[in-house]
């Protein structure tokens, strides 16, 4: 395990890409303290930045544990593809981003674009979350590929934008455009959402627990399900199904629990 | 170029008979090849166009970042580069001169500042004039001569260099929803067709004397079976030609040589162009030649692109330009495996191959249009080593390939006709008397390559001429050297060329026109025109106008 404990705390981003089991791996504590990363508009040593310990502990997988606050640090295990980082506070944004393995866990927060683009591997947020959850770069139309991301804590706008496949689960409450873009995937959302959830999804399913204000226009409801698949496990409703987004000719699906919503009666007439 | 050793003096920025050698600073370019620095007549670089480009894609600039050095400013690439970067590549390539070919007269100020904002190059823009409104009028009724007092009005108010016309009437059907078919249709709301425009405006630059001819972008531009609009288009400016002088150019050929009556029976027309532009002299072309790569197409044809947004799903732009033009932008990626982008890349360079005149096939990509222009060493390859060619035909779609003409074609391009097609007979084309040569009053604006053209053999080492054209040893502007080895070592500003045209007697806006303005623009008459002192450095072209 090597463990880094902030010399200071940061007030300017930090580029962190370097922190990655890929990058540690084979490498002597002195050779990780010479690692490059900007602070700011400044060139700096890993080491300047962070008191690095190695703590050998044969047939383990490679740990990267962060003792403090890495709430400034960005791109933490950026395309990393195995061992494990665990944060003890928060985490930056882009954390795990094009990630293809292994697993990050957070004990705080973590910023936005958090699993951004990843392939593979898990990301456990023990807090909130903040926009953009397992989106694609802006502009692209290529989301999260593949692996889980689970928040327990709240989420912001735009979960899952552009997601093609993999699992996003988040315990709180999160909000607007949920699953915008989406082509495939789960999207499970254990609180309440706000608005336009599934705006110009073309396939894949979003679960919505709590309360969901209204749905897009656009979507239509199908039926009634008393339980929902979301990797393998069931959750119970009932659902309202709704289909869409038809302005996309999409086939997403929206799983709304019934009870929660009962501003959405009306729409069982059209059953 | 050919192996031949001589000895060049430069002096205050020209090419010059003789310098005192004991107190000049010399470059010893024993064993590599010297040309004039790098033209390029078709190439998106500025404007509000490019910009609206670049804001759409976030994702082609976050793979291509540059920081910045003691000298040049940091930038972002791929399709389309932010301005410095993009004087600094061109540069960096042994590029000179760049034109900016599609410029909204509405939209000039806009284009005058990022081309102040592009370091390196000499530059220059061409307005859109063939869906202006008070043209088209003039056009209707046969007023070419006082058309023509219009349009210099138009390039001097703009600062143009050239007549551009893109999909001619169409673009002004496009602001009603509609397009025009051929060059015979008639175009909504004028009585008037695209011939009439096409050659209405050819009169008009002859009229006005202007050092290119009229610059077109066909209509049916991306349909297939356009080739047979091309010739036509071509055909109808025949009797306009004097001697053996040039009357129009066909930009970005590659796009409208399509054979076939859809998608599926897309076919080369190259051979057709081919035969008739070997026939006759009145036409110059640039190629457009597509390279399979991720980029961002983007031009005044609103309904094309438009169609193009239908075709891919993509994310899309598209703007009308209120009485003058219109314009589109749709991200692209050309594929190998695709057979109509493969069936493109092969007829760009069908067209160069078959084209027997090098003086009258430039070139271009289109930039960024059938790929970005830092692809130009890859085709300059393939113009010179059937291997290369060979080799990325291998790997293309199976059906583009058995319909390809290049399998058939033995031609490989010299060193000679390379510095033809990329410098020479662009400048001649463009009428920049100073560029394109390195002969005695020239520019000393020079590319020196890392490459012995004694002892290279391109169709065999085509990998080295490819590096070798990526990033030459020298690049000369104005007799300074302004990059060494793929590395800017001065930034300079360029200049930006425009053509300031007598007429022999004075022509004063009519109160209709200052009227059309306040009615019609956003913009009012005053407040258009765009004063010398808005370029950092105006390169103004003198033209003495036959009216
Ligand atoms: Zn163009």
């Amino acid at each position: 395990m090597i463990i880094l404990t902030p010399k200071r705390s940061f007030t300017v981003p930090v580029g962190g890409e370097c922190i990655s089991p890929d990058t540690f791996a084979a490498k002597s504590t002195s050779e990780m303290a010479n690692l490059p990363v900007w602070e700011g508009n400044k060139k700096r040593a890993l080491g300047h930045l962070f008191r690095i310990e190695l703590k050998t502990a044969p047939s383990e997988s490679l740990t990267i544990r962060i003792r403090g606050d890495a709430g400034r640090i960005r791109r933490i295990g950026a395309k990393m593809s195995s061992g494990r980082i665990v944060i003890e506070g928060n985490a930056g944004m882009h954390l795990g981003e094009e990630m293809n393995g292994g697993a990050i866990t957070v004990v705080g927060n973590a910023g936005s674009w958090a699993g951004s683009r990843m392939k593979k591997g898990t990301i456990e947020i023990k807090g909130d979350a903040g926009h953009y959850i397992g989106a694609a770069y802006r502009g692209s139309n290529k989301g999260m590929n593949g692996g889980a991301i689970t928040i327990y804590g709240n989420a912001g706008n735009e979960v899952g934008c552009f997601m093609r496949k993999g699992l996003i689960k988040i315990h709180g409450d999160v909000g607007q455009f949920t699953g915008i873009h989406m082509k495939n995937g789960t999207i499970y959302i254990g609180g309440d959402s706000e608005v336009r959830a599934g705006a110009q999804m073309l396939g894949g399913k979003i679960v919505v627990l709590g309360r969901i204000p209204s749905i897009l226009p656009t979507f239509t409801i199908d039926d009634i399900k008393s339980r929902v698949k979301i990797d393998g496990e069931k959750v119970e409703g009932p659902f309202y199904r709704f289909l869409g987004d038809l302005a996309e000719n999409g086939n997403g699906k929206l799983f709304i629990s019934q009870k929660q919503n009962t501003h959405l009666t009306p729409c069982e007439r059209f059953l | 170029m050919n192996g031949e050793r001589i000895d060049l003096y430069i002096c205050d920025g020209k090419v010059v008979e003789k310098v005192d050698e004991r107190k000049a600073k010399v470059i010893d370019a024993s064993g590599m090849m010297v040309m004039p620095g790098g033209v390029d007549i078709h190439s998106h670089i500025a404007g509000a166009e490019v910009n609206a480009g670049r804001l759409l894609r976030p994702e082609d600039h976050v793979k291509d970042v540059e920081a910045k050095t003691a000298v040049t400013r940091s930038g972002v690439g791929y399709s389309v580069p932010s301005t410095f970067t993009t004087g600094y590549r061109y540069s960096r390539m042994g590029y000179t001169t760049v034109m900016n070919p599609s410029m909204p007269p509405l939209e000039a100020r806009h284009t005058h500042e990022e081309l102040n904002d592009t370091p390196m190059i000499d530059k220059a823009a061409f307005p859109l004039i063939g869906d202006w409104w008070v043209v088209l009028e003039y056009l209707q009724d046969d007023r070419i001569e006082e058309c023509a007092a219009h349009v210099a009005w138009i390039m001097r108010a703009t600062k143009g260099y050239a007549i551009k016309i893109v999909n001619p009437g169409g673009l002004e059907a496009w602001g009603f929803g509609r397009n025009v078919a051929g060059i015979d249709d008639s175009v909504p709301h004028f009585n008037i067709t695209p011939r009439d425009i096409i050659r209405g405006l050819c009169k008009v630059n002859k009229l006005l004397n202007l050092p290119h001819t009229i610059h077109v972008h066909t209509n049916n531009l991306g349909r297939p079976g356009n080739y047979a609009t091309a010739i036509e288009t071509m055909k109808c400016v025949e009797d306009l030609a004097e001697e053996d002088n040039p009357v129009i150019h066909i930009t970005h050929c590659q796009f409208c040589a399509f054979k076939g009556s859809d998608w599926q029976t897309l076919q080369s027309g190259a051979e057709e162009i081919a035969e008739y532009v070997n026939q006759h002299n009145h036409v110059t072309l640039d190629m457009g030649q597509v390279v399979f790569t991720d980029t961002t197409t983007m031009t005044a044809d609103g309904p094309f692109q438009y169609g193009l947004y239908g075709l891919t799903g993509n994310k899309w732009v598209n703007h009308d330009v209120e009485t003058e033009t219109s314009g589109g932008i749709v991200p692209f990626r050309y594929r190998r495996k695709s057979h109509v982008n493969a069936t493109q890349w092969s007829i760009g360079l069908e067209l160069a191959l078959l084209i027997e005149d090098p003086w009258r096939i430039y070139l271009t990509t289109d930039h960024p249009n059938g790929a970005p222009f830092t692809t130009y060493p890859k085709v300059i390859s393939w113009l010179m080593s059937t291997v290369a060619r060979k080799k990325m035909l291998k790997r293309i779609s199976r059906r583009a390939r058995r319909k390809s003409l290049l399998p058939s074609i033995d031609r490989e391009y010299n060193f000679d006709e390379i510095a033809t097609v990329t410098r020479a007979g662009q400048s001649k084309a463009l009428g920049l008397k100073q560029k394109g040569h390195l002969g005695l009053g020239a520019d000393a604006d020079i590319a020196i390559y890392n490459l012995n053209p004694k002892t290279v053999d391109p169709s065999i080492e085509y990998k080295a001429v490819t590096r070798a054209f990526c990033k030459p040893a020298y690049t000369l502007k104005g007799g300074e050297i302004v990059a060494r080895d793929g590395e800017i070592v001065k930034p300079i500003q360029g200049g930006t060329f425009w053509v300031d045209i007598k007429l022999s007697k004075p022509w004063e806006p009519s109160e209709d026109l200052k009227l059309k303005f306040r009615e019609y623009w956003t913009v009012e008459y005053e407040n258009y025109p765009i004063s010398e002192d808005y370029l950092k450095a105006s390169l103004p072209i003198r033209v003495e106008a036959r009216i």
